[in-house]
């Protein structure tokens, strides 16, 4: 036995064992993520319960699992949809209660803008007072061209009237500032000038409104009349059914088209529904702009720390005080970081600097509440330790006798830092931003007192000067997910969000690191062979 | 035992050196003279280096070094408060007894001091940097990849690297600590040949274990023990009529 033991093989043996552990979590938490995600997108088959006591109830299957503790009985949940109709979204169905079960071929789904799912026949087009039947071709061709009436729609809300309103807020505040100063001569021209202006804006204004509101009236022309499960009869106007299908005659690629589809629209669209439907791309967006930002602004500070540490400070209770509490502060619960964020960033720097630059447009604070910028830098002052920490181990890579032969021809302390000591600690500076990044990108509680919010009408980018909104407040993967798993009104219809969400987050997790990664060994190639 | 040196370029006027309490140099004096080869040989140990290092205060960047005495160059004093380091160091060139080459291509090994100095044009720095390595006897080796990492070469290959380094800098005084130590016969000779080539021009203080090399190259030679120098004088002096009992032990391979 002891023997065995001072082999070592039983402890080789034993750290096997960790690692696989650790490594089975790992899979399974990534499998489980990817399971409960993946599927959320497949349409699943439509089944129409005829009740015992006479009543039908119909919808898409979501599970079926056996009653505990009494034998043989099952029962299933049903997606019942037509929330409007019924209030709620899932029903439970015991199939002791069942007297019949069929899956009607041409039973709908229609997918609409409003009001989740809506299950049920297609009459067909009402016309005046009457319905004419129409098939599911004709249909779906009107669906194409109500699709692009609300593309139409949606320009003239978003890029038209927006950039007017952007314009006529800008005016405004001119005005304001304008009022402010002493008037003269100039400033009343310059008064005049923006008032004329406005009015400009604001019949344009009104132009852009009336066609809004004729695009409305074209889009509430068409509508067709589906019958639900309990034989009532609704009318659907054709502008709010997103898609249309039958999961009962779909084949395997139809199915596998539908998926691609909704996939797609999951990461490139907005969310519609109080974040339940449609797509998460603005909290994509957020989630990788904020890291961009946090990055741009911890790699500086914590490089430069580290410098002074460990080139300039020498050794001394100061210095060794100061690096004790950076790697410290990596120990301070992210919450104490969004506090801080909130007084200094925010309060503090935010409301200078409305009171300096943008005093007109006061007491509507600009910087001064929470926004991309200030959510970014709460999170490089909770990364900055692990920059720190790798820039120095990377600075004592710069072996003693490599620095000797750079002051022996005659550079100076800073000469050798910059190129001949810095170069060597790249890789470890970029190790130090890629673990930075990845602790930034699912730290979700500082954000939310610092600028993430469940919604954000704009992205921090967009085609207005200039461009890169930094006081903005954005939306974030990590966030909604707790927004939509937790939050929101209809938490049965999104949990399956929560997983493919989740999914969504690790995927950029990874993406941005394995990005990272390559970097660095771009870098360090790009170091060795020609650099500086 | 005074000899006259002509022509001094270097004064050392007794130095000597603590690291910490230990006095690794006692009282040193010793001249060099301009455009000459003047070798220090002695037992390992015995402050060789820690002397060479003096002469371009390379010990400054040691915590804890105290230094007594004077080193001139040109008359004046390096020590002195008003001497700018680097400008030293410019004209004081050093080679190191273990290769240190940058973590870089070939050729910006080579071209660091020139860019240090400020040079900027890039065929100015080629025609530097293939100068250097053609004196310093890598040209041949390395041609081909003047951009591959310089730790890829070999040891000796390294060292020869760290000589057309320093000399691309074209100092007025070259210190070599131990320049041949991991070469081979055929590149130790042409580092000879260099050597004896470059003073011409150039002033060449060079640390030695190898006797045959003090005497074939050096034209003035020091001998070291226990932080002392014993003997200095002609090379041909040294080694073929030793005053020292020390000396001729050391030099006759009795000793160290
Ligand atoms: N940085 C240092 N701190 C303390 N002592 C040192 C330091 N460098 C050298 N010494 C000591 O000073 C003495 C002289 O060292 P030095 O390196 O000059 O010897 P050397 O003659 O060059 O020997 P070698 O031929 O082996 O290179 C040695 O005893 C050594 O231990
Ligand atoms: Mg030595």
């Amino acid at each position: 036995m002891k023997k065995i033991l001072k082999t070592g093989t039983p402890y080789i043996w034993l750290t096997a064992c960790m690692l696989t552990i650790s490594l089975l979590m790992i899979g399974g938490l990534i499998l489980l993520i990817m399971v409960k995600g993946l599927g959320v997108f497949w349409p699943h088959e439509m089944v129409r319960f005829v009740l015992k006591d006479g009543s039908v109830v119909m919808g898409e299957i979501a599970k079926t699992e056996s009653i505990p503790h009494i034998k043989d009985t099952y029962r299933t949940k049903l997606k019942i949809g037509n929330r409007d109709a019924f209030g709620l979204d899932f029903q439970w169905v015991d199939h002791e209660a069942v007297a019949r079960r069929e899956y009607p071929p041409d039973a709908l789904a229609f997918e609409r803008r409003e009001w989740g799912n809506l299950y049920g026949f297609l009459k067909g087009l009402k016309v005046g007072e009457n319905t004419k039947p129409i098939s599911e071709q004709e249909l779906e061709a009107l669906i194409k061209e109500s699709y692009a009436l609300y593309k139409k729609i949606r320009h003239v809300e978003k890029r038209a009237i927006g950039n007017i309103n952007y314009v006529m807020e800008k005016n405004r505040l001119t005005l304001r500032r304008l009022q402010a100063l002493p008037s003269n001569a100039d400033t009343q021209e310059k008064v005049n000038d923006i008032q004329v202006d406005v009015n400009r804006l604001e019949s344009l204004y009104h132009t852009q409104e009336n066609l809004l509101a004729e695009l409305y009236q074209e889009a509430r022309k068409q509508e067709v009349v589906v019958t639900i499960s309990d034989g009532r009869e609704r009318t659907l106007p054709v502008f709010q059914i997103i898609r249309m299908y039958a999961p009962n005659k779909m084949g395997v690629f139809a199915k596998v088209g539908f998926y691609i589809s909704k996939f797609w629209e999951f990461v490139s669209a907005e969310p519609r529904e109080a974040n339940t439907e449609g797509g998460i791309f603005p909290a994509i967006f957020g989630t990788v702009m904020m890291v961009f930002i946090m990055s741009i602004a911890v790699v500086p500070l914590g490089v430069l720390t580290a410098v002074y540490l460990k080139e300039y400070a020498g050794d001394n209770i100061i210095s060794r005080l100061v690096r004790i509490s950076v790697s410290n502060l990596a120990g301070v619960p992210s919450i104490v970081f969004g506090v801080f964020g909130l007084g200094f960033f925010i309060y503090f720097i935010g409301g200078g600097i409305d009171s300096l630059f943008y005093s007109e447009s006061l007491p509507t604070p600009t910087f001064g509440t929470g926004g991309i910028l200030w959510a970014s830098l709460t999170l490089s002052l909770l990364t900055v330790p692990v920059v720190v920490v790798a820039t120095e181990e990377g600075l004592s890579s710069a072996s003693k006798s490599v620095r000797e032969g750079s002051y022996a021809l005659g550079a100076t302390k800073f000469e050798t830092l910059w190129r001949v000591v810095l170069p060597q600690a790249t890789p470890g500076i970029l190790t130090g931003t890629i673990l930075s990044m990845a602790r930034a990108v699912g730290e979700v509680a500082p954000l939310m007192i610092t600028g993430v919010v469940k919604l954000a009408p704009s992205l921090p980018l967009d085609s207005h000067y200039p461009f890169v909104h930094l006081e903005r407040k954005f939306m974030h993967l990590g966030f909604h997910i707790y927004d939509v798993g937790f939050q929101s009104p209809n938490v049965e219809a999104a949990v399956p969000m929560v997983y493919t969400t989740t999914l969504v987050l690790v995927i950029t997790v990874l993406t941005l690191n394995i990005s990272a990664i390559l970097l660095r060994n771009r870098l360090r190639k790009w170091y060795n062979s020609s650099a500086m | 035992m005074e000899i006259l040196i002509p022509d001094q370029i270097v004064n050392v006027i007794n130095l000597s050196l603590y690291y910490g309490k230990t006095k690794a140099l006692k009282e040193i004096t010793l001249d060099v003279s301009k455009s000459k080869i003047t070798s220090f040989i002695g037992p390992s140990g015995c402050g060789k280096s820690t002397l060479i290092r003096c002469i371009n205060r390379m010990n400054d960047l040691i915590e804890d070094v105290k230094i007594e005495g004077e080193i001139k160059i040109d008359g004046c004093d390096i020590y002195a408060p008003d001497v700018d380091v680097t400008e030293l160091r410019k004209r004081v060139g050093m080679v190191f007894q273990k290769p240190n080459p940058f973590p870089k291509s070939i050729f910006e090994n080579v071209i660091y001091g020139p860019r240090v100095l400020g040079v900027k044009n890039k065929s100015v720095l080629k025609d530097l940097c293939e100068k250097a390595l053609k004196r310093a006897a890598l040209w041949d080796d390395v041609k081909e990849r003047l951009h591959v990492n310089a730790l890829d070469l070999s040891g000796g290959q390294q060292q020869r690297l760290c000589i057309a380094r320093a000399i691309a800098m074209e100092p007025e005084i070259v210190l070599l600590d131990e320049p041949c130590s991991a070469l081979d016969p055929i590149a130790t000779s042409k580092i000879e040949d260099m050597l004896v080539e470059l003073k011409k021009h150039y002033t060449v203080i060079i640390v030695t274990h190898n006797m045959q090399q003090a005497a074939r190259i050096s034209d003035y030679t020091g001998f070291f023990m226990l932080g002392k120098l014993m003997e200095f004088n002609v090379t041909t002096e040294i080694f073929t009529n030793p005053r020292e009992k020390a000396t001729e032990d050391y030099i006759t391979g009795r000793f160290g």
